[in-house]
């Protein structure tokens, strides 16, 4: 592996909500590679989001606060930096696409207007300039008569042609990584298609590296070389995809794979995991997985299993997998 | 609650059930004289369920499949075409003699959240279909009917008083699907029943709804635009495209080979949860076609990548390709 664009350590999110605390990612480490593309997987709930808007520094505080752990992106301390040291950061050299273009796109903007102003901003380009190169990169993203839909506003867009926009704008001060959050929830599965090859051809024709987030264990199999799986809150096994889909180690990732109806042959039963995700807010003790675990030891219901690596370069956090 | 004898034969019959919205756009539009669209929703589709038989509907977002299963129920009112209930005409129906047929169809509808009243507990949800179809008097018949009910969907006796909000999303599923089940219905429609739920709950739910129709006997319309959920629940498939059934068959037959353009496309899109698999890709050129004003011909064209001449100017039927399969291509 080549050197770590981004590297994550021990990184801990609290939120102090009215009704209590709540950690949302509790002591998540990994790191990424220049020009790797990872993938990090859960259901609802696990603090993947909030993993990627921590790397931002997007996570709001109050309530939120990141209460240890260090982001290091180039091996600059993310966590150190100041609000306008995170503004020369954030599109320049670290740029973000969300779920919901509608949202995260400005409806009374034209599209032409939201791209150019990030531009003259990050970049100091001309007006003129501008213009050119907005066109410029909804030609890149797959946008036809670009020079026609520059001056049109987002909801004149289909769903997917909104995320196009948003990866354009994205992709507009030239970034060199990409935090993509379930880019294709919202969107039908030919959408979906054509903004996945998008994006991972993207990443790759300009040698950035990615950080995929998402519910959808196809979507990382396709898009991503490593991928992390996350539980409420833990990240539970990390590793190679193909290793990950192959040879599991997580029961919970094992669980996970095992409840995915499958196109090619049809088993009569899936076999889920049983019961629901713990309450965040008075979580299990020990492994926070142990209520829902099969295999479930003593000790799984007393100390919160360590994140070791069992294989090279595959790690999972499992009693199962503890030494003796 | 009693389990059905199943016996064969066409529990529901649908013929060229169309739904078109008229559009009259805003008043300056009207001022300026511009015509109404049409907005072709459902567009003249045939389709039947056996008993016992599970037909899955699959289709993008604006297909029509909600639209069709708010027909089949007569939630609205179609167009044109028929519903056939057991033989009988849903359409011509009476007020009293839709009611009754209401009993026979339930819907569970995608989000749990906003289809349970979360004024009322579990108790009055699962009870009050029984009041309104008479089929429970006393308090102590229904509360013994609504236990059996939370037992079958895998919920218990501790659950009976609580309201919605104290339920995850999955467990309000189980109830959306006891209120379905509470007045012995033979056809429950599920329009996206799983979809709102993360994985590891959709799989259990998914087992929830083949245990019950093993049960009882159950015939379902299942609609899902996810592909492998569809494989996985259907013994029959419907796809749809622009308010048209494209391709219809077994399940098996239409997975492995499917014939008509837009289910090849669809099937190649989607992103199996294997690295190994063939990564996914879109076959079909730009995007859904617009189901307002549509031109004549197959809703596929300018889409399609063995497009003929004759595609543009007459729609395809439902061809008849036999072993049940139907195809609407002008290529087969």
């Amino acid at each position: 592996m080549g050197e770590a664009v981004l590297e994550l350590e021990d990184v801990t999110v609290r939120f102090r909500l009215r009704r209590g605390d709540l950690t949302a990612v509790n002591g998540v480490s990994f790191s990424i590679a220049r020009g790797e593309t990872f993938g990090l997987v859960g259901e609802s709930g696990s603090g993947k989001s909030v993993t990627a808007r921590a790397i931002m520094r997007l996570v709001p505080e109050p309530p939120g606060e990141i209460e240890r752990g260090r982001i290091l992106f180039e091996g600059i301390d993310v966590l150190g930096k100041s609000d306008a040291e995170m503004r020369a950061l954030r599109g320049r050299r670290i740029a973000m696409v969300f779920q919901e273009p509608m949202s995260a796109l400005n409806p009374v903007f034209t599209v032409h207007d939201q791209i150019a102003d990030a531009l003259r901003t990050n970049l100091g380009l001309s007006r003129q300039q501008a213009r050119e190169r907005v066109i410029e990169l909804l030609s890149l993203v797959g946008i036809p008569s670009p020079h026609k839909r520059v001056d049109s506003y987002v909801h004149e867009f289909s769903g997917g042609m909104r995320q196009r926009v948003m990866l354009a704008m994205a992709l507009s001060c030239n970034p060199g990584f990409l935090i993509a959050d379930e880019p294709t929830t919202a969107l039908d599965v030919t959408i979906q298609a054509t903004i996945l090859e998008l994006i991972t051809g993207m990443i790759d024709r300009l040698g950035m590296s990615l950080l995929f987030i998402t519910h959808n264990l196809g979507v990382v199999a396709h898009s991503c070389d490593r991928i992390g799986v996350m539980y409420a809150s833990h990240l539970v096994e990390l590793g190679n995809k193909h290793e990950i889909f192959a040879r599991p180690q997580h029961p919970y990732t094992i669980g996970l794979l095992n409840s995915i109806p499958r196109l090619d042959a049809q088993a009569r039963y899936l076999t889920p995991i049983k019961g629901s995700v713990c309450n965040m807010m008075e979580p299990p003790t020990g492994c926070k997985f142990h209520p829902r675990c099969a295999q479930a030891m003593d000790v799984c219901r007393r100390e919160v299993p360590k994140f070791r690596e069992i294989a090279p370069g595959h790690m999972a956090a499992c009693h199962l997998h503890g030494p003796g | 609650m009693t389990a059905h004898a199943a016996p064969s034969g066409r529990l529901i019959e649908v013929e060229g059930l169309t739904k078109h919205f008229t559009l009259h756009g805003d008043i300056y539009s009207r001022l300026a004289g511009e015509k109404a669209q049409t907005l072709k929703a459902v567009d003249g589709i045939d389709f039947h369920i056996h008993r016992g038989e599970t037909l899955g509907l699959v289709g993008e977002s604006g297909c029509g499949k909600s639209t069709t299963a708010r027909l089949v129920t007569r939630l609205i009112e179609p167009t044109g075409g028929a519903v056939k209930l057991k033989g009988e005409d849903l359409l011509a129906f009476s007020a009293a003699r839709l009611k009754r047929a209401r009993k026979e169809i339930q819907l569970v509808f995608q989000d749990p959240y906003s289809s349970l009243n979360p004024r009322k507990t579990v108790m009055h949800i699962l009870s009050r279909p029984m009041e309104l179809h008479g089929l429970a008097r006393s308090w102590a018949e229904k509360r013994e009917k609504v236990l059996e009910l939370l037992h079958r969907v895998g919920l218990n006796v501790e659950h009976i008083d609580r309201y919605p909000h104290e339920f995850s999303g999955g467990q309000r599923q189980r109830i959306a699907i006891a209120r379905a089940l509470s007045v012995d219905p033979e056809l429950v429609i599920g329009d996206e029943p799983v979809s709102a739920l993360d994985v590891s709950i959709q799989a259990q739910i998914l087992n929830l709804f083949r245990d019950l129709q093993a049960q009882f006997g159950l015939t379902y319309l299942f609609i899902a635009h996810d592909l492998s959920v569809i494989r996985h629940i259907s013994d029959r498939v419907a796809v749809m495209y622009v308010g048209k059934i494209v391709e219809t068959g077994p399940a098996a037959a239409i997975f492995e080979t499917p014939l008509h353009p837009y289910t090849k496309a669809l099937l190649a899109a989607v992103p199996e949860a294997d690295p190994t698999r063939p990564p996914p890709r879109l076959t079909l050129k730009g995007e859904v076609s617009t189901p307002i004003d549509p031109p004549p011909g197959c809703r596929l064209c300018g889409r399609c990548p063995r497009e003929l001449p004759v595609c543009a100017e007459i729609a395809p039927p439902l061809a008849d390709l036999g072993g049940g399969r139907q195809v609407a291509c002008h290529n087969l």
